[in-house]
């Protein structure tokens, strides 16, 4: 009997299923219930009531306005701001980057090439953090105090406090004006049908005219003024214009120069993809270079790119948490300083995996739905 | 329907090469070519210029004490060569440092035989498992009149070559592990492996290293404790099996289903056609894309220093803290960030060496 179920190749899957399923679950449990065990001893209370309470910790640098009595809950929502802040910065910096790096290397420009080359492989074989690290010592260290602050543009100031140049600033109601581009976007996007049916009618200049109309009404009636201000010496520091923290620019030069290198080589694979007779044919046609590189080359090169370039945005968004190493409050570094201030480790990093988990998703789910619009083209 | 397919593998002409165009010709063939040239040289020339007066000219060379590096303007090699130690060694006792020396020697040199395509046998196993065991040994002490060094101790160049070890070597047969049973037929390990392999790979390795050095202690009973070292090596190898598995995976998708089939016909079981058969091509197949995520790895390990390990980084930035000296980051990055180079360009190199013999093989 027995050995008639252990030659039956079902009954066998079932079995080694049964016991990969128990000693899978099992250990997760038995880790889950050792937790609850040491917690219960320890006396520490689980739970996330904790995220109303005061953060008490200032925040160097936020987008939303944050106050160290604010909540926990609002101090995560400053670091994840910043998190996505940096990545959407660092994703297309890189991308440009890459964009000319892939040109670069591909040059049959000796100089070019090799410049190109040696950046690449400098940037990719040693690791991020100690490209970070080295960045931040460059700009906090190397760098002259405000008073001998270095002046490369009028207006634009490089010292140890960080990067300050001029800036536009807004006052008075700016959502009249947001609301009219936002009605702008959505209704090219759902004019497409008659965009395409209709190609005659000159459907983009009569929008562009609505728009600049119904903004300079909508300026109006938010009573916007714009003043520029330019960044001042005052005592030890500046004052006045936007500034970058070094922590801010050392993140975001170290993060770009490493991302583009991948980026670099990922957009050159796609375009050395692309059949050698495209060039020739678009060169054929009469094409110049750039608008075979726009119009015939990248198009189909897209296809190769996506996908992998997907992967690189990924590792984009989960590099940004090595802020931690330089200083600026992401949300690792606000949850890291929360769970040193609180002990609710496992809640923090809950948290923390949650929201990169969602990240994550969601980029993939972008790309995927961005891969299969310009898969569908080429079945037309 | 008019169907376009573009296929990546397609068969790409070399762009026909312009006999004519020698080094002169490129460099200053046409106007943009030699505005190129002249801005590239020009930026070259300056930086090398700046490099060369901070690195060479104005440099305080070895045998310089740290006041002579405040007030020069170059770099500081005395600090270098004052720190070699305790960069490369961390806080190991300094009477004892020829232990981690041994080991990272040892370390290097069962790498340097292991590239060698002739040496992958289960000889070469072996011999690791006793590297790494006599390594371990070593650096612990307790035996034969060595003093008992314990791994808190440990630091610098041998804990970041022990960490991408333990990542590689134990991350490549769970990663294998991992990338059967997600490919597999049995519905429960393909669950798992799946998650799993998404999961991590959805999560910043700061995350996990954070996960093993706060909460794994949490999660095991009383009185038992995982050395925080060994915590670190988890995190990495969890991480890097995942990713290793997706490679891995994709080796395995490239092979045509004639090979199992074939196998099946032949009589061999399960693990005698995954064994001889399947592992030895897909392996192959995905050389390369296994090098790159090796490289990764190796530079991952420099995170430990956030959960506050000294690996070479931080035993580099520890160093930095003697009041008797300035603090010469930049060039401790650049000594740190040239050991990394030496080890992750060397490896791809060699990956793109191995991929023309492995070519050349299949055209034999």
């Amino acid at each position: 009997m027995f050995k008639r179920l252990w030659y039956d190749a079902r009954a066998r899957s079932v079995l080694a299923q049964g016991l990969i399923a128990c000693v899978f679950f099992g250990t997760l449990s038995w880790l889950v219930w050792n937790a609850h065990d040491n917690l219960t001893q320890r006396g520490i209370t689980t739970g996330f009531g904790y995220l109303g309470d005061a953060a008490r910790f200032p925040v160097s640098e936020s987008l939303l306005a944050y106050r160290p009595t604010d909540s926990y809950a609002r101090a995560f929502a400053v670091g994840l701001v910043n998190t996505l802040y940096i990545s959407v910065l660092v994703i297309v910096a890189s991308t440009v980057l890459g964009f000319l790096l892939a040109l670069a290397r591909r040059s049959r420009h000796p100089l070019v090439h090799g410049i190109a080359t040696l950046y690449l492989e400098i940037t990719r074989n040693t690791p991020l953090v100690v490209q970070l690290l080295f960045w931040y010592s460059l700009v906090t260290i190397n760098l002259p105090s405000p008073r001998q602050a270095l002046n490369p543009l009028p207006g634009v100031f490089l010292s140890i406090r960080g990067l300050f140049f001029p800036s536009v600033q807004s006052q008075g109601d700016w959502l009249p004006v947001a609301g009219v581009l936002l009605a702008a976007l959505l209704a090219w996007w759902g004019l497409r049908p008659l965009r395409r049916h209709r190609p005659s009618l000159p459907l983009g200049r009569i929008l562009i005219a609505v728009t600049a109309l119904a903004g300079v009404a909508a300026w109006q009636w938010g009573g916007l003024t714009l003043s520029t201000t330019a960044p001042q010496l005052r005592g030890l520091n500046f004052v006045g214009g936007t500034a970058l923290t070094p922590e801010f620019t050392a993140l975001l030069v170290g993060l770009t120069l490493y991302s583009a290198a991948f980026s670099g080589e990922i957009i050159r694979g796609g375009i050395e993809a692309v059949a050698q007779g495209q060039w020739e044919a678009a060169q054929s046609l009469g094409l110049r270079p750039w608008t075979t590189l726009r119009h015939v080359i990248v198009p189909q090169s897209l296809r190769v790119i996506v996908p992998p370039m997907t992967s690189q945005y990924l590792s984009i968004v989960k590099n940004t948490t090595l802020a931690l190493a330089v200083g600026y409050p992401d949300l690792s570094f606000v949850i890291t300083t929360t769970i040193n201030q609180t002990g609710q480790a496992i809640e923090g990093l809950a948290i923390l995996m949650g929201v990169y988990l969602c990240i994550s998703l969601s980029v993939s789910l972008f790309m995927n739905l961005y891969n299969r619009r310009i898969l569908r083209t080429e079945r037309k | 329907m008019n169907t376009t397919v573009i296929s990546t593998d397609m068969p790409s002409r070399p762009a026909p090469v312009d006999r004519q165009a020698g080094v002169a010709q490129r460099l200053f063939g046409s106007v943009s070519s030699s505005i190129a040239t002249v801005v590239a040289l020009g930026l070259a020339l300056y930086a090398l210029g700046r490099f060369i007066d901070w690195s060479l000219l104005n440099a305080v060379w070895p045998g310089e004490s740290g006041a002579m590096c405040r007030q020069a303007s170059g770099a500081c090699w005395a600090f270098l060569a004052e720190k070699l130690n305790q960069i490369l060694f961390g806080i190991y006792p300094r009477g004892e440092q020829w232990r981690p020396a041994v080991v990272c020697v040892v370390i290097l040199a069962m790498v340097v035989v292991s590239l060698d395509p002739r040496q992958w046998r289960l000889r070469t196993v072996w011999l690791w498992l006793a590297g790494m065991a006599g390594s371990l040994a070593l650096m612990q002490g307790g035996w034969a009149g060595l003093t008992p060094v314990p791994t808190a101790s440990w630091g610098g160049l041998p804990v970041t070559l022990l960490l991408a070890v333990c990542a590689l070597g134990v991350g490549m047969p769970l990663g294998i592990l991992l990338a059967l049973a997600r490919r597999g037929s049995l519905p429960m390990a393909r669950f798992i492996a799946t998650c799993v392999i998404e999961l991590i790979r959805g999560l910043p390795l700061i995350s996990l290293l954070f996960m093993a050095s706060i909460v794994l202690p949490i999660m095991l009973p009383a009185g038992m404790t995982i050395d925080s070292l060994l915590r670190a090596g988890i995190a990495l190898t969890v991480f890097s099996a995942a990713y290793l598995a997706e490679v891995i995976r994709g080796g395995l998708q490239s092979l045509p289903a004639g090979q199992m089939e074939a196998s099946r016909a032949l009589g061999l079981s399960w693990w005698q056609m995954t064994r001889l058969v399947v592992l030895p091509q897909a392996v192959r197949k995905v050389i390369a894309p296994l090098t790159n995520t090796a490289i990764v790895m190796i530079k991952n390990t420099s995170l430990v220093l956030i959960v506050g390990l000294f690996d070479l980084l931080s035993s580099g930035r520890a160093a930095l803290t003697d009041p008797a000296w300035p603090t010469p980051y930049v060039e401790t990055y650049l000594f740190i960030a040239s050991i990394y180079f030496c080890i992750c360009f060397g490896l791809s190199r060699y990956s793109m060496w191995l991929e023309r013999r492995f070519k050349k093989g299949e055209l034999r």
